[in-house]
């Protein structure tokens, strides 16, 4: 049996050994000249304006996790929306409690003013 | 296409959903209610929990699998079941005041509580690896974020940091040990892989080897076993304390729970492999926490090192894995509860805002400052130490019986050993108490009825089961009957 | 009814935990009130349970009740369970009764003491320990109860703690019956072993079933738990603490060393009977020590001049009479002379003590006399408790003395000869005692003959109830007239009747009964005419000792000292009582003591407290170092989750 996996460790020797290869590579043979413009961070090359480590409204961070939610939802509610004849009133009902349960959350984050911008 | 729509058994699910149920009308009467009124919602969780407890009794000695067989209703994880709902309903009790003081009364603490023991009952119940995986992960994330629930409090969130990173990283073992173990049986029913090894000629496998460490890497974590158990002080010290009262009984419960049906039954075939280096962890587990517990000057931490050293305990009972190595696992998991639940009650009525009164010299003199509390205090230390007449004597009086009558003479004795050193730090809070003068002013506990009624529950429960243990272990026998 | 057993021990413990717990906050009368009453609660339940008893049939007669399962573990099964049946309930009733009697004596003879709730707590947990020992259905339960009076009993002796000799004479006892109790504990194991239970119906059911006579292991168990029994009741060799018992207040030699817990190990044996009567061997050698115990302690009698000891002495004659009547398979005879000693010797202690009372404290006989006109309801009682133990018709010890008596002549008549002449020496040393006190000529001291009096009525009260009972006590056992033996036919179920045949077989097998000429045959038809002559004869040997006891105490006091000096080796012998506490010393107190100094300094302190030391240190520092590794990054916590996790892959690929 552990024969059957040779390949994979091969494999992944080879991958280490690349990664590990190239960026030893160039380090050693590229030339290094530093320039503030090479030191910046690359952001589609507009100039950054201050520092990225920035302090951001908490915000942001609920209405990301309120979108994944709702996000993975819909995720579910696409193959059941191919498959509802034949799951019929089962599958109905299933996804019936599935969405009272996230309809629940909804309401619960819409209480405690996650939704409200200011 | 044809779909097969499993069979549906709300019946056996009764707990749970109940408990689901009620923890979703808690969070939704929570945020309705106006803040610091939330008392209905602690009412509504306790009522949860007794329709729980009530539903559990009644599927009582009629094991079945349902859904698949996903999960399996048999007495066994009844029991469990039942543990866990009577640490959370002791817990709550206790929270319910603690929080007033803390001045972070909100019903989500209560709904996380449900929602944590939902988990921990899927993980007692549950006869699929899949299942146990998903209700450790319903547990775990709500006592992550229970940890760090006093979110202004820098040690608060110290606590949940450190066991949400540790813990996913520990999930991360437990899920590759279940997909080698897929791997190697092509099934990830406990019953299946039993069937499977059983039949298997070639035990070898290193993949099922792997796996199976894995596993126990995964549990290990959950159940604090060295070397998996560094987050334990930290954790336990900076969640609050009820919190902690509540995860050093229910997580290790539910944590023991599956890691007795997935290692004592449906790999038991591979026992020869496992037990050895279980009997290490054990001895390890023991000796590490009652060593490091002797050191620790904070209660709270002092009763992690202890949780540490009583999960070697129970390892113990796991090395016998005779039905009565198992059934004395049971009993000693519902007598640690009562006992450890209530060594901290007694911590939260003493400690005051802000993490005071949680250094053991504060406990100086307070057998005569306020002696109901230190008696308390005195009888649950007692227990930990296995002192008779309480829960705790019996309980590792017949673990180590177990591990003499299956022959392992020498961990029945390193296990007693322990428990000597034991003695020592549980003794060192009694001796404060009642033979040091007081090194400071006592501020004045209050007494709210809810933590009388969970202190009384646990105070009664530790002495009844050392004084009449025979209904408990009873108890406990009829459970492993007809396990799988 | 019968249900109720366990409420029958459960009274005198709610006694111990009002006067224990909240005796500093009650008046003395209050305590004496309680200590009284929760025994009369218990000695009118027995009489209940022994009215609902006597309703039964006798073959019926025998009630278990289960309380609950105490201890269960593997093989090992023990209830905490009580027992009904006639032995157990004529235990109950003379423990209570008698124990009621001298709760109430004591209300007025430690009226004045310090300790008196310290007291009267002591002795209700002394009466519960006892009803537990008797009321048992195992041999666990009973050892609960044995070990209980063992403890109570010292405590009591040890009452008045602050002085020496009462410290000393508590530990003497304690140590002397814990080897007693050593015995008994192997005992107890063995039949585990054997039989695998601790019940008594089940391991006599069994042993009757599935041992013959003479089996090695039962006469192995029963020896044991002889020498358990010798210590309890103090029987040779174990009897040198019994006199020194006597440091303890008055009312609790005549409850604890001369009525009740002494006499736990001739009920031990008498529970026992089905053991005994398999182990013929063992029957012996117990009917050989009661039988040389009641003579060697009666002899010691004969010159003390405590009136204590010599009632000390007495005690542990009557005793071996208890045990003479068991070895010779005559259980029943054992218990009802259990019983009527049990009253007349509480009411000889109670009377001394009545007499000490008035005398402010003085116990040398030789400082008393003619107090019969200062104290005549003392002495009247006391008289009757004298003519009771001395063996005079129709006095309840006439009875049962006689009853023992008339076995051992059955058996071998070198017993009954020994037997008759310790009556002999009874008879004259108890009225020695009444001579020596109430008659004559009074060599009281000055000072002291200016208090005399009579005690109070709380005190003399008691004494009239028991003078009664030890003089109409033995009509429940009227010998000869066929089914007037009530007491007889009421143990039969528990006793058996063929435990004599069985005895009596194996005793004139052996070789040292060589003088004995009552064959099976013969005593299995005895004749009347014979019984009634041997009563005759007893009679005549009491009557003997009475008259040579007047004869040198009252008609020519010069005699005594006469005759010591005449056989002065004999007497400093006897008086010095065989110098057996000094050759104990030698043999076995003094070298172990030089033995364990030895250990203490070298082994103890030294060896042994440095490897406690040392591992104490080690955990410590071995504490601190673990500490130092729980270093609060999460990146070293993952680190150590991952050596974990190469470890046990390592193990498991490669081991």
């Amino acid at each position: 049996m552990p024969i059957d996996y040779i390949p994979i460790l091969a494999f992944l020797i080879f991958a280490l050994m690349f990664a590990v290869g190239t960026i030893a590579m160039s380090s050693i043979v590229g030339t290094k000249k530093t320039t503030p413009e090479k030191m910046m961070p690359y952001e589609c090359g507009v100039d950054p304006i201050g520092s990225a480590r920035r302090r951001f409204p908490v915000k942001f961070f609920i209405i990301a996790v309120l979108f994944i939610i709702f996000d993975i939802e819909a995720v579910f509610l696409y193959p059941w929306a191919v498959i509802f004849k034949d799951l019929k009133v089962f599958g109905f009902i299933e996804m019936g409690i599935f969405i009272l349960i996230l309809f629940v959350g909804l309401i619960y984050a819409w209480k405690k003013g996650a939704l409200e911008w200011e | 296409m044809d779909l097969a729509i499993p069979s549906i058994d709300i019946a056996s699910l009764g707990p749970e959903l109940i408990l689901s149920i009620a923890a979703i009308l808690v969070l939704m009467v929570s945020v309705f209610l106006p803040k610091e009124r939330k008392d209905p919602a602690c009412y509504l969780s306790l009522l949860g929990i007794l329709f729980a407890l009530a539903s559990s009794v009644t599927l009582w000695g009629k094991p079945k699998y349902a859904f698949n067989n996903m999960i399996y209703v048999d007495n066994f994880g009844l029991f469990f079941n039942m543990v866990v709902l009577i640490t959370a309903g002791i817990a709550i009790l206790m929270s319910i005041n603690y929080l007033k003081e803390e001045g972070m009364s909100h019903g989500e603490f209560f709904a996380l509580i449900l929602f944590a023991t939902v988990g921990m009952m899927f993980m007692a119940i549950g006869s699929n690896l899949i299942t146990i995986f998903l209700g450790l992960e319903t547990m775990s994330i709500s006592i992550y974020v229970l940890a760090g629930f006093l979110r202004e409090r820098d040690r608060s969130n110290e606590s949940a940091l450190k066991y949400l990173l540790l813990g996913a990283f520990s999930s991360a073992f437990l899920l590759y040990g279940i997909a080698f173990i897929y791997g190697a049986t092509g099934t990830t029913d406990l019953k299946g892989i039993s069937v499977f090894l059983s039949e298997a000629t070639y035990l070898n496998d290193p993949m099922l080897l792997a796996g199976t460490g894995l596993l126990l890497v995964g549990f290990g974590f959950k159940i604090a076993a060295v070397p998996f158990h560094m987050w334990t002080p930290d954790v336990y010290e900076g969640a609050p304390t009820s919190v902690t009262a509540f995860m050093s009984v229910g997580v290790k419960a539910a944590a023991f729970a599956a890691f007795v049906r997935v290692f004592s039954y449906s790999l038991w075939n591979l026992q020869p492999d496992w037990v050895l280096l279980m009997w290490i962890l054990a001895v390890l587990t023991m000796t590490l926490g009652n060593i490091a517990a002797i050191a620790q000057t904070n209660i709270k931490r002092m009763l992690a090192y202890s949780s540490i050293a009583h999960a070697g305990y129970i390892m113990v009972g796991m090395v016998a894995s005779s039905e009565l190595g198992i059934s004395s696992i049971l009993f000693y998991m519902l007598a640690y509860a009562f006992m450890n639940l209530g060594a901290f009650g007694v911590i939260i009525v003493f400690e005051r805002k802000g993490e005071k009164n949680l250094d053991i010299e504060d406990y100086s003199g307070m057998g005569f400052k306020y002696p109901a509390l230190a008696l308390l205090m005195s009888i649950f230390l007692f227990s930990l130490a296995g002192i008779p007449p309480t829960a705790g004597f019996v309980g590792k009086f017949y673990i180590f019986g177990a591990a003499v009558k299956e022959g392992y003479i020498w961990l029945a004795i390193i296990g007693v050993m322990n428990s000597l050193v034991s003695v020592y730090y549980y003794l060192r809070v009694t001796v404060v108490m009642y033979m040091n003068e007081p090194v400071k002013e006592f501020t004045g506990i209050t007494w709210s009825p809810s933590m009388v009624i969970a202190l009384i529950i646990a105070v009664i429960g530790t002495l009844l089961i050392g004084i009449l243990p025979s209904p408990y272990l009873d108890l406990a026998k009829q459970s492993i009957l007809l396990m799988m | 009814m019968l249900d109720y057993v366990w409420l029958v021990p459960i009274f005198p413990v709610i006694g111990v935990l009002i006067n224990g717990l909240l005796g500093h906050k009650l008046s003395k009368r209050l305590v004496g009130f309680v200590a009284c009453s929760v025994i009369f609660f218990s000695f009118a339940l027995s009489v209940l349970l022994f009215l609902s008893l006597l309703k039964l049939p006798p073959e019926a007669r025998s009630f278990e009740k289960i309380v609950y399962t105490w201890i269960a573990t593997g093989d090992f099964k023990t209830n905490i369970g009580f027992l009904v049946d006639p032995l157990s309930i004529v235990m109950m009733l003379v423990v209570s009764g008698v124990s009621f009697l001298i709760h109430v004596y004591s209300v007025g003879y430690m009226h004045d003491d310090e300790g008196f709730r310290r007291y009267f707590t002591y002795l209700n947990l002394f009466v519960f320990s006892m009803l537990v020992l008797v009321c048992s259905n195992n041999f666990l339960l009973m050892f609960v109860g044995w070990e209980g009076v063992g403890l109570c009993s010292y405590l009591l002796i040890g009452f008045w703690y602050q002085r020496k000799e009462p410290a000393d004479a508590g530990k003497k006892a304690f140590v002397v019956n814990r080897i007693g109790d050593y015995g008994f504990l192997l005992g107890m194991m063995l039949i585990f072993v054997t039989f695998g239970t601790l019940n008594f119906y089940d391991v006599f059911q069994s042993a009757h079933h599935n041992f013959h006579v003479g089996n090695l292991t039962i006469t192995a168990i029963t020896l044991l738990l002889f020498v358990g029994a010798t210590g309890k009741s103090a029987q040779i060799p174990l009897y040198t603490w019994l006199p020194d018992a006597m440091e303890g207040p008055t009312p609790v030699s005549a409850l604890i060393h001369a009525a009740t817990m002494v006499t736990a190990g001739v009920y031990m044996v008498v529970r026992c009977n089905v053991l005994f009567t398999l182990a013929p061997i063992s029957l012996t050698v117990v009917a050989i020590v009661g039988v040389v115990t009641a003579v060697f302690t009666a002899s010691i009698a004969l010159t003390a001049n405590d009136i204590k000891r010599v009632l000390a002495y007495s005690t542990i004659s009557q005793l071996g009479y208890m045990f003479l009547a068991c070895g010779v398979g005559a259980y029943a005879a054992g218990i009802f002379h259990l019983m009527t000693h049990a009253f007349f010797k509480a009411l000889l202690f109670l009377g001394a003590g009545s007499v000490m009372h008035a005398m402010s404290g003085e116990l040398d006989m030789r400082k008393m006399g003619a107090l019969k006109s200062h104290m005549p309801r003392t002495y009247w009682t006391f008289l009757i408790a004298t003519l009771a133990i001395a063996g005079i018709f129709p006095f309840a010890g006439f009875f049962s003395k006689d009853e023992i008596l008339w076995n051992a002549f059955q058996q071998n008549t070198i017993l009954w000869a020994l037997g008759a002449g310790a009556a002999l020496m009874t008879a004259f040393y108890m009225f020695r005692v009444v001579f020596m006190t109430f008659h004559g000529e009074s060599r009281v001291d000055e000072e002291v003959k200016e208090h005399l009096h009579e005690s109070p009525p709380v005190m003399t009260n008691p004494l009239i109830i028991l003078a009664i009972l030890s003089a109409v006590g033995g009509f429940v056992g009227i010998p000869i007239i066929k089914g007037a033996n009530f007491f007889h036919d009421f143990l039969a179920p528990v006793t058996g009747g063929h435990a004599v045949e069985s005895a009596k077989i194996t005793l004139t097998n052996l070789a040292y009964a060589s003088g004995g000429h009552a064959s099976a045959a013969e005593a299995g038809h005895h004749s009347i005419g014979l019984e009634v002559l041997m009563m005759i004869v007893s009679l005549a040997i009491a009557g003997i000792g009475i008259g040579l006891a007047y004869y040198m105490y009252i008609k020519n006091p010069s005699a005594p000292k006469k005759l010591a000096q005449r056989f002065t080796l004999l007497y400093q012998l006897i008086f010095n009582r065989y110098f057996v506490d000094e050759i104990y010393d030698f043999l076995f107190v003094n070298p172990i003591k030089r033995g364990s100094t030895l250990l203490w300094q070298i082994f103890d302190a030294k060896f042994i407290d440095g490897m406690i030391n040392g591992a104490g240190q080690i955990v410590k520092w071995s504490s601190v170092g673990l500490k130092r590794v729980q270093t609060g990054y999460v990146q070293n916590y993952a680190l150590s989750i991952l050596i974990g996790v190469g470890a046990i892959i390592v193990y498991f690929l490669y081991m």
